[in-house]
Order: structure tokens, then sequence, then C-alpha cells
């Protein structure tokens, strides 16, 4: 029985597999507090679910959530792939928002709408490359660990932001009014991305669920496109950009020389491969994907800057997560940031529905963490076992594909 | 006159809450110079600070025993040390992210035992400052300047510093400290000389989460006599990187605690002063700083080789 499960379960089913009990074991251990708390850990569960995706506004919190969560993850998968360690989302998502911020204001009642919005992500993408090639260079060039000095970066990010948001970037009716809250004034609205329900009227969709006589899971269905929710069209944006980055990452030769650097640096080098100058690439590009991360939340949604780790949120750590348990697929992230969009949300509803804080979801999803980053271990040792029984003994134990490419070492 | 005796306060408040300030670095920066010389690097430092921080301070709440509380936060933090031991060393996991997940756990769970065990912010009687008197009439902390600077911390400051030289003596002359170094530097002949890296190694980390935990305790029942959720706010990070500015040597970490914690007293007193530096700015100078010395070039060879890497017999 045991040789029947080893001999006809692929290592992929076997990882996907493991994925899901790490979860599974987060939760478990999640539940255990919850009894300790007094609390039935069913229904919080329950409220968590159904908070998240039981419901049309529960959805449409969720894909509001997995919108800066993907792009995150995205850009958190190109440098993992190149073998590099970028803990600096928070810090570049911040920079890439204060940028399109200040030129969203600028620029908003100058030109049209639809340009300033390009214009503005492309500023969020170029603030946020900085951020990630500056450790990027330092650690090509110095040898400086790029983990730690993200993390640095972050911090100062931080500083940056409360800087100008208190100061040259105060919103001028805060200073009118005496109040001094540090948040930018409110972009132009010709500079908002589009909602759903925007586009579903500009298609000539204007009737509710209620008006077709839908009921249940088609109204919601219905409902989380065409009627008012805070859904904004970052997320189909978030979506072309996993699809994107897919492509590049294995159609490309710029992402096949990522890729091949991460996995081996050695031979990499031996091939004739710059890996110095990858290593700085690919931190510019995954900075770029969190500054554009900013970006898509100040147009999407909060349409004005305000304080730096507010904004950011955690999604800097959170698409670590989502990145991880996406296997660093770009198409795998994309599932992964609506699951983990859906636990922030879930966290947020169990707290009003049950009083149970919310940062419980932060425990979780650092228990997810530390389980997932062991599933290649046994993955591993699966492979061997699996390979052995078919065709006896062997020593491979390259084929078990870890999470995380080989070459990744926390300093050269 | 009075000017004069003002530059003067101002210059001796520096450098005492410079000394003072550096406690919790210190702690966490010296465990986690164990861990990394025997090859595991910790990033969870921060998440162990908090939980240590939080079951130190609840300990002493309800008992009101300072001791006992500062026995809790290293208990949590070798639970903590274990949990990153177990993940990293024996389940090969990436030790750059495992951190961070430790991290995340540990910042989820200090809250949200904070919230629902404690609820709002309370204070308790933290360490008094320590006074050592000659004689009834004449204490140590009034001798000029000296007294000043050195005299008038707390015990678990003495204690911080009592531990560089402490630290030193294990890595550098102890049989163990020696096994420390070869399990990070070179485990494969560590293990050919009958030397367990991987049980080294657990003990090393576990070592380091105490101090961790103990850092930790330094913030909630020394310096601040209160908890808050992330109190540490970065500190853990900064204790990493200070292992690194310090070239994983005890007596380097001091250095690089000391200047850190100097520049962190002058940018505090700054703002008391009113100088017209603006404080966002000010705040940012550390890590600005940080970034700077983990690029000055001549300490990236003195990195122990194996750092961050696995070990299982037989592999190579």
């Amino acid at each position: 029985m045991r040789n029947m499960f080893y001999r006809y379960i692929s290592d992929r089913t076997f990882e996907i597999l493991l994925m899901f009990l790490a979860v599974l074991a987060a939760f478990l251990f999640g539940a255990v507090i919850l009894l300790l708390q007094g609390v039935n850990p069913i229904e919080a569960y329950r409220a968590m679910i159904v908070g998240a995706f039981g419901s049309k506004s529960g959805w449409a919190d969720t894909l509001v959530k997995s919108v800066p969560l993907m792009l995150v993850a995205l850009g958190i998968a190109i440098a993992f792939r190149g073998g590099m360690i970028n803990i600096g989302a928070e810090g570049q998502l911040i920079v890439g928002a204060l940028l399109t911020t200040f030129v969203g204001i600028q620029l908003g009642d100058l030109l049209p709408g639809v340009l300033v919005i390009i214009i503005g992500l492309l500023a969020g993408a170029f603030m946020g490359g900085i951020w990630g090639a500056i450790p990027g260079y330092l650690k090509a060039q110095l040898g400086v660990n790029e983990i730690l000095s993200t993390i640095m970066m972050n911090q100062i990010a931080i500083q940056i932001g409360y800087f100008l948001l208190r100061g040259p970037m105060i919103d001028p009716a805060e200073l009118a009014a005496g109040t001094n809250i540090p948040h930018s004034a409110r972009l132009p609205r010709s500079v908002d991305i589009p909602r759903f329900t925007d586009i579903a009227n500009a298609l000539g969709i204007r009737e509710r669920a209620s008006d077709l006589g839908l009921q249940g899971a088609m109204a919601d269905i219905y409902g989380i496109f065409a009627e008012p929710t805070r859904l904004h069209s970052g997320f189909i944006f978030a979506v072309i950009m996993a699809v994107l980055v897919y492509i590049f990452l294995w159609r490309t030769t710029i992402g096949f020389r990522i890729r091949a650097v991460g996995l081996n640096p050695h031979a990499s080098r031996y091939a004739g491969m710059n890996i110095k100058r990858n290593m700085v690439l690919s931190m510019t590009l995954s900075g770029a994907f969190a500054g554009l991360a900013g970006a898509v939340e100040i147009l999407g949604l909060h349409h004005r800057m305000f304080e730096p780790t507010a904004v950011s949120a955690g999604y800097g750590f959170t698409g670590i997560v989502a990145a991880l348990f996406g296997k660093l697929h770009p198409l795998g992230i994309i599932p992964s940031s609506v699951l983990f969009g859906g636990l922030l949300v879930g966290g947020d509803k169990m707290q009003r529905a049950m009083q149970i804080p919310q940062v419980l979801t932060t425990a979780l999803l650092g228990l997810v963490v530390l389980f997932v980053v062991c599933t290649p271990y046994f993955v591993r040792k699966y492979h061997n076992k699996r390979v052995s029984m078919d065709i006896g003994p062997s020593d491979t134990d390259a084929a078990g594909a870890p999470a995380v490419p080989a070459a990744q070492e926390a300093s050269a | 006159m009075t000017h004069e005796l003002t530059v003067m306060a101002v210059f001796l408040g520096v450098i005492h809450s410079g000394i003072r300030l550096a406690t919790p670095y210190l702690y966490a920066a010296l465990g986690e110079t164990f861990a990394q010389r025997s090859g595991v690097l910790n990033l969870g430092v921060e998440g162990i600070m908090l939980m240590g921080a939080f079951f130190g301070f609840f300990t002493v709440f309800q008992t009101g025993n300072l001791l006992l509380g500062v026995l809790a936060a290293a208990a949590i933090g070798i639970v903590m040390g274990l949990i990153m031991s177990v993940v990293s060393i024996t389940f090969q996991a990436q030790q750059g992210i495992s951190g961070i997940g430790l991290f995340m756990f540990g910042l989820g769970m200090s809250s949200l035992l904070f919230k629902t065990m404690l609820g709002t912010v309370e204070g308790i009687n933290s360490f008094p400052e320590l006074q050592v008197c000659l004689s009834e009439s004449f204490c140590m902390a009034d001798i000029p300047i000296i007294g000043d600077i050195f005299f008038g911390h707390s015990i678990m400051t003495y204690g911080a510093y009592l531990l560089v030289p402490i630290s030193a003596w294990i890595l550098n002359k102890t049989t163990w400290g020696l096994k420390i170094r070869s399990a990070g530097q070179n485990p494969e002949a560590a293990d050919s000389l009958g030397v367990n890296v991987n049980a080294v190694r657990y003990a090393s980390v576990t070592l380091g989460g105490a101090l961790a935990g103990i850092a930790g305790a330094s913030l909630s029942l020394s310096l601040l006599g209160i908890f808050q959720e992330n109190m540490t706010n970065g500190i853990g990070f900064i204790a990493v990187a200070l292992v690194y500015f310090g070239s994983w040597r005890p007596l380097g970490v001091l250095v690089g605690a000391l200047l850190f914690s100097g520049v962190n007293a002058l940018q505090l007193w700054a703002q008391v002063l009113g100088l017209p530096i603006p404080s966002n700015i000010a705040v940012m100078l550390p890590y600005v700083l940080t970034i700077v010395a983990l690029a000055l070039p001549f300490r990236r060879s003195l990195q122990p080789a194996a750092l961050t890497k696995p070990f299982e017999r037989g592999e190579n």
C-alpha cells in the first residue's frame, strides 16, 4: 500500500499536497490558540471564510486585497528566481506610492486622465525599481547582504514617507485647518483607476442583480462585476502582469538568464552570463513590481497617500507568503494571492464577528511560511524514495524541485 | 558658564543614553553571533524579542518578580529558537525566509496575546537604576563625569556588557566555542572529526533564542517598563546587521551596538533640544549608517564560510 503511494503520486502532486497540509497545520495551530482563548475555532474559521468568500462584498474586498499582494508577490518571485532574497517590498511599495501620488497631483489637471494613470504607474514602478536596485547594486559590487539592506531600506522609506507627508506633500487643506494629519491631497478624480462598476456602466450594464431576478451565487458573481463595490480594474491589470511575468521568465532570454543564475550561479558564470548584472536586474524588476503595487493602491483604492505603514499594510511580508505558496510561479501566484487576500479580509471580518484580534492572521501567515519552507525537504526525500522504488537504488536528489532556487545564499 | 554646563550635561546625557540604549542590541546581537558563527542566519530575532518582551512583561505583571520575568523571556526565546532550529537545521529550509516566518509569527502572537491577555498598556515596576554606594553619603554615581556615564544603569544593562567578554571567551577559548566556529566554517571537516554539527547548531541557535528573548525583556522590563504591540520596531533586524557589522566578533558587535545606540541617543537628544533637524531624517540616520557600514569592504572575508548552508552528513 505504501509502495503504491510512493509509486503513483508524482513529485508535483505530492508537493501541492504538502503545501495545503502546511496551511492546514497553521490553521490547526490557530485552532488550539482559539480554544485556549475560549473561542470555538470552527465558528471563528467559519466567520473568516464566510467573511472573505461568502458574499458579494466579501469577494470584492478579497479581490481588492489580492491586487497589491499579487504584484508584490510577482516581484518577490522574480528576485527569488534570480537567487536574490527581497525582503524590501514594503519600502519599495511605499516609495512607489509616494512618487505616483506626486505625479498624479502635479499632472492630474494638466493631462488626460488615462495618460496620467499610465505615467503614474510608470512612476511607481520606476521609484520602486530604484529602491530595489540599490540593494541589488550593493550586493553585486560590495557583497552587502541584500536581506539586511532591503530591511534597512524599508525603514528609510517609511521615514521619507512621513517626512514628505508632514512637510512638502501634506494636503494644503490640512495645513489650512490646522489639523496637520500626515496625508497628501486627494488625487484628481480623472486619474482614478476605473472600478468594475464604472466599466459595467460604460458597457451599458446598469441593472442590479435583483432587477434581473438573479439569486444566490449567480447574484453574487453578477454583483461583483456590475454592482458598486471597491473592486477596481487594477485586479485585471495585476492578472495581466502575472501572465506577462510568466512570458518574461519562461519565454525570453533575459528571463531565462535570471532563472539560470538563480538555479546555478557557477554554471551560469561558466556559460558566460554576467552574474552581477543579473543580481541588479532581478532586484530592480522585483522592486519595480512592488512599486507598481504602491501605484495601483494609490490610483485604484486610496486616491491619496497617507501613513506609509498603513499604505504598505504588511503586503511586503504577506507577499512573500503568497509568492512561496504560488511556488514562485507567476500563474500560481494569481490564486495564491486571492487566497491570502481572502485570509486578510477574513481576519478582519472575524475580528468584528467574534472579537478575535486580527493579528491572529499575521501569526498564521508566519506559521504558513515556516511550514512551507520545510516542504522542499520532504519533496526531496519523497522523490528519492519514489525513484528508488521504480528503478532501484538511486542517489538522485536534484530533481525534487526546491521551492526556492538552490543558489540562494544569504550572502555571497 | 551656564552655557558650558548645558553642553556638558547634554554631552554626558547622550553618552549615558547611548550606553543604556545599547542593551537590547547587545543581548540580541551577541546571541545572533553564536547562531551565525555556527552557520545559521536567524532572521527571526525580532519576532523572538517581541515574544520575550511580552512573556517577560506578563510574568512580572502577574507575579511582580522581575527575575521570573527574565526567566520567562529566556524560556520563550528557547522555544522560538528551537522552532527556528527544527525548520532551518533539520528540515534545511531557506534561512532568510524561515526567519521572516518566525518574525511574522512572533509579531502576530505577541500582539494577539497582548490584546487578549492584557488589553491595555499597563505599567510595572521595572528594573531600578543600580546604585553602588561606598558609604551612606558617597555613591559611585556621584563621581563627576565617570559617575554620570557609567553608573546608574539597570542591572540588565550591566549584564549585557558583561556578556561581551563572556561571549568572546566562550567563542575563542573553549572547546565548545571551537566546535561552534568549526560548524560554521567547515562543517564537513568538523563532522569528520566527530563534531555533531547539527547538535552544535541547535545549541547555538537556541542559546541565541534565549538571549533574544532576554533582549526583548530588557526593553519591556528595563528600558521602557511597558509592553506595546511591535515595540521592538526593527531592533531585532538591526541586531542581525550588527553581527555583520562586527565581523562576527563579540567585541565588534559591542562597537557596532555602541555606535548605533550613540547615533540613536544623539537623535533623541536633538529632538529634545529642538535642533532644526527634521525628526524623520534623524530617525533614518542609523539605518543609512548601517547600510554604509555593511558596505565597508574589509570584513567580507571574515564571514563564516558555511553561513546559511544547511549541513547533511555524507552530502558531499
